[in-house]
């Protein structure tokens, strides 16, 4: 099995899902002769060509927008925004659209885009570039969300996002495209969407997370009995996994990069505390950036949770 | 080095059918005697429609609804050109061109009476649902012109916007993107003079909303869009040349909105009477009749025949539409998502 990093996980399946599918389309900014400004698409122009690995105008709406009219016609675009800080203009072909035709014509017409994004903080870059306000898409009924964390999985999960009959928002953390290399296997392998992971076993508290700070977590709790719970999907949530493992350990930490304030934290804890209140034996503790403007490379790392915080939050739990 | 002209257009009004009812033959397309009678049958019947909507509005039946009054050319005119398989992404102003498409009338009924219901489009037909926030029904043509260019389809997509709509953002982005891909899309704006009470002088600096199509590298005109014949030509035109793979147009049919902006504005806050008036006498229903009498295919019993006929026809889809049974409270999970998620489920279970 090859050793691949989560730029070539993901630019495997691609190409894997476009031999296999030919409606499969990609576009975006720079997509074609470039490979994408992270390389995630390298190759595939000269592999399918430029009918389907399409440069596009800078045009974010019109990129969104042009992909639900394809999608809906039936074929399956894959369109990449260049970095979430300039899927703003397009939030209104996602929100007013993508997620609203299956409902609006009653399953007529349906939309079956992948959304692609990099996401999130950690590799210096400028202003706008390293966004991670997931939460916003995940109050848009209709949408799904989906976080890899790994190369292994985020193969497994943009193939299920492209198979995906409903409209998928795909986050890449810019953080991991390079930062480790696993086992992805060649050939397909899907991991279901809706579903989250165990990610490691473990008795004593469940430390939920998702994409980049997956990793700082498990750093974070290496020498403690956790649980680690990888959401992978946030829309729709797998509440089941959640819960089980709550009535389990009876106390709850959940890290993320994106601001507390409304952040997708915020909803685990709450359905958290709706359905397993009376296992919890602490109150639940957020760890997440800060509800500040995402900084410049400078101060960038005392914004992301870091693993002292992360720690200090089991401990804090563990107090009860 | 001296200065020279890299590029330069004409914009081109056209106009066919004057205001007398008198048509310029050199220019008339070809229509036979019985397509010429469909024409002012759809126009009555969309106009009947419409009368009926505002009268049911009025009486609490209908929620609000935004009426077609005085476009019926620009809609009908260019929704007769279209195909089956040619595909629609209106506004939410094109009652006319659903009707002249064949969708079920009783469902546009059912639509602005609340129940989405209505916009599930039958399957032979291809006309996207109303699009509410202006202008971005006009990527999805472009997208769905995409779709069409790459499976070598032979058909064409049409999408319908307002003078309003010219100045958002989607527009420009859609017609960039069509005119770069040459896609088979005929963009038809119905320049009805107004976006609510802000008048086209306000939407954009440029002297006609058609000359935007040169700025994206493809062909623009302007018709009249009271006079159907000059709507039916240009669009015809243009969705042969998208069929044939010659790209995009956009056409500006210069129109006016009679009647308010929907049911919910009152447009004596912001028109004069005067205006409206004027454009009284070019209405394009009265327009063909007047071609129609002085060709011999126009009487009174005609007319008599079709308005009864349309009444009867709208007659049955507002009872159609008031007989279909309600939906029930779980009817708004089911089409979230491909399936029902757990926590839908659950929430289900509360109603
Ligand atoms: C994006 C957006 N902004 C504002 C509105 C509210 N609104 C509804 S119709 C309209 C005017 C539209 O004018 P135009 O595009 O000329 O179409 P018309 O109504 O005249 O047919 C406005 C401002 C909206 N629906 N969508």
């Amino acid at each position: 099995m090859p050793k691949c990093n989560m730029v070539s996980a993901i630019n495997l399946a691609l190409k894997e899902e476009m031999a296999r599918d030919k409606d499969i389309i990609v576009m975006g900014e720079d997509v074609g002769k470039n490979g994408g400004v992270f390389r995630i698409t390298e190759g595939l122009i000269e592999e399918f060509g430029p009918d389907r690995v399409i440069d596009t105008p800078l045009s974010e709406s019109g990129i969104v927008g042009a992909g639900i009219g394809m999608a809906v016609y039936g074929l399956k675009p894959i369109v990449e925004i260049q970095f979430m800080g300039f899927i703003y203009p397009a939030i209104d072909q996602i929100f007013s659209h993508a997620g609203r035709i299956r409902n609006r014509t009653r399953g007529r017409f349906t939309c079956p885009i992948v959304i692609r994004t990099p996401y999130g903080a950690g590799i210096k870059a400028p202003d706008q570039h390293s966004e991670s306000t997931e939460a916003l898409f995940c109050h848009m009924p209709g949408l799904k969300v989906v976080v890899p964390s790994s190369p292994y999985n985020a193969k497994g999960l943009l193939i299920s996002s492209i198979r995906d009959n409903d409209p998928v928002v795909f986050l890449e953390s810019t953080r991991l495209y390079r930062l480790f290399k696993e086992e992805v296997p060649e050939g397909e392998y899907t991991i279901p969407l809706e579903k989250a992971q165990v990610a490691k076993e473990g008795k004593d508290v469940t430390v939920i997370s998702w994409g980049s700070m997956l990793h700082k977590t498990f750093e974070a709790v290496e020498d403690i009995d956790a649980e680690v719970i990888d959401l992978m999907t946030l829309t729709p949530l797998d509440e089941e996994t959640i819960y089980k493992s709550v009535k389990k350990t009876g106390r709850v930490v959940i890290v993320h990069e994106a601001p507390k304030t409304c952040g997708f934290g915020a909803e685990v804890s709450a359905s958290i505390s709706e359905s397993t209140m009376l296992y919890l034996k602490a109150p639940i503790i957020r760890v997440t950036g800060y509800d500040v403007v995402m900084p410049l490379p400078k101060l960038e790392d005392y914004y992301m949770p870091t693993q002292g915080r992360i720690k200090k939050a089991v401990e804090e739990v563990m107090k009860y | 080095m001296p200065e020279k002209v890299v590029e330069s257009f004409n914009v081109k009004h056209l106009s066919i059918l004057d205001e007398k009812g008198v048509a310029d033959e050199s220019l008339m397309p070809s229509l036979s005697e019985s397509d010429i009678k469909r024409m002012y049958e759809l126009m009555v019947l969309s106009r009947v429609f419409d009368e009926r909507a505002l009268s049911l509005q009025r009486e609490g039946r209908i929620g609000t609804y935004a009426s077609i009054l005085g476009q019926e050319a620009s809609q009908i005119g260019s929704a007769l050109s279209l195909q089956k398989s040619d595909r629609v992404f209106p506004s939410f102003r094109e009652m006319g061109v659903y009707i002249t498409m064949g969708y079920p009338m009783h469902m546009l009924y059912q639509y602005w009476s609340g129940d989405e219901r209505g916009m599930k489009c039958p399957a032979d037909l291809n006309i996207f649902p109303l699009c509410i926030p202006v202008g971005t029904q006009i990527p999805h043509a472009v997208g769905a012109g995409m779709a069409v260019k790459y499976r070598k389809e032979k058909v064409a997509v049409t999408a319908y916007f307002g003078d309003g709509g010219t100045s958002t953002g989607d527009f420009h982005e859609g017609l960039n993107i069509a005119g770069v891909f040459r896609l088979p899309v005929v963009f038809i704006c119905q320049n009805n003079q107004r976006a609510i009470s802000v008048p086209r002088e306000t939407q954009s600096a440029s002297k006609t909303l058609a000359q935007k199509a040169y700025s994206y590298g493809f062909h623009g005109i302007q018709v009249d869009g009271n006079d159907i014949f000059a709507v039916y030509k240009a669009v015809s035109d243009a969705l042969i040349r998208a069929r044939q793979g010659d790209g995009p147009t956009l056409i500006e049919c210069f129109t006016y909105r009679i009647s308010d902006h929907t049911t919910a504005d009152d447009a004596s806050r912001y028109r004069g009477k005067q205006e409206v008036e004027e454009w009284k006498p070019k209405d394009p229903i009265f327009r063909l009749r007047l071609f129609m009498s002085a060709k011999g295919i126009w009487t009174e019993s005609y007319e008599k025949e079709i308005e009864e006929k349309s009444k009867e026809v709208v007659d049955k889809a507002v009872s159609v539409s008031e007989s279909i049974s309600p939906q029930l409270p779980k009817d708004m999970f089911l089409y979230t998502y491909e399936k029902l998620t757990q926590r839908q489920i659950n929430e289900m279970g509360e109603l």
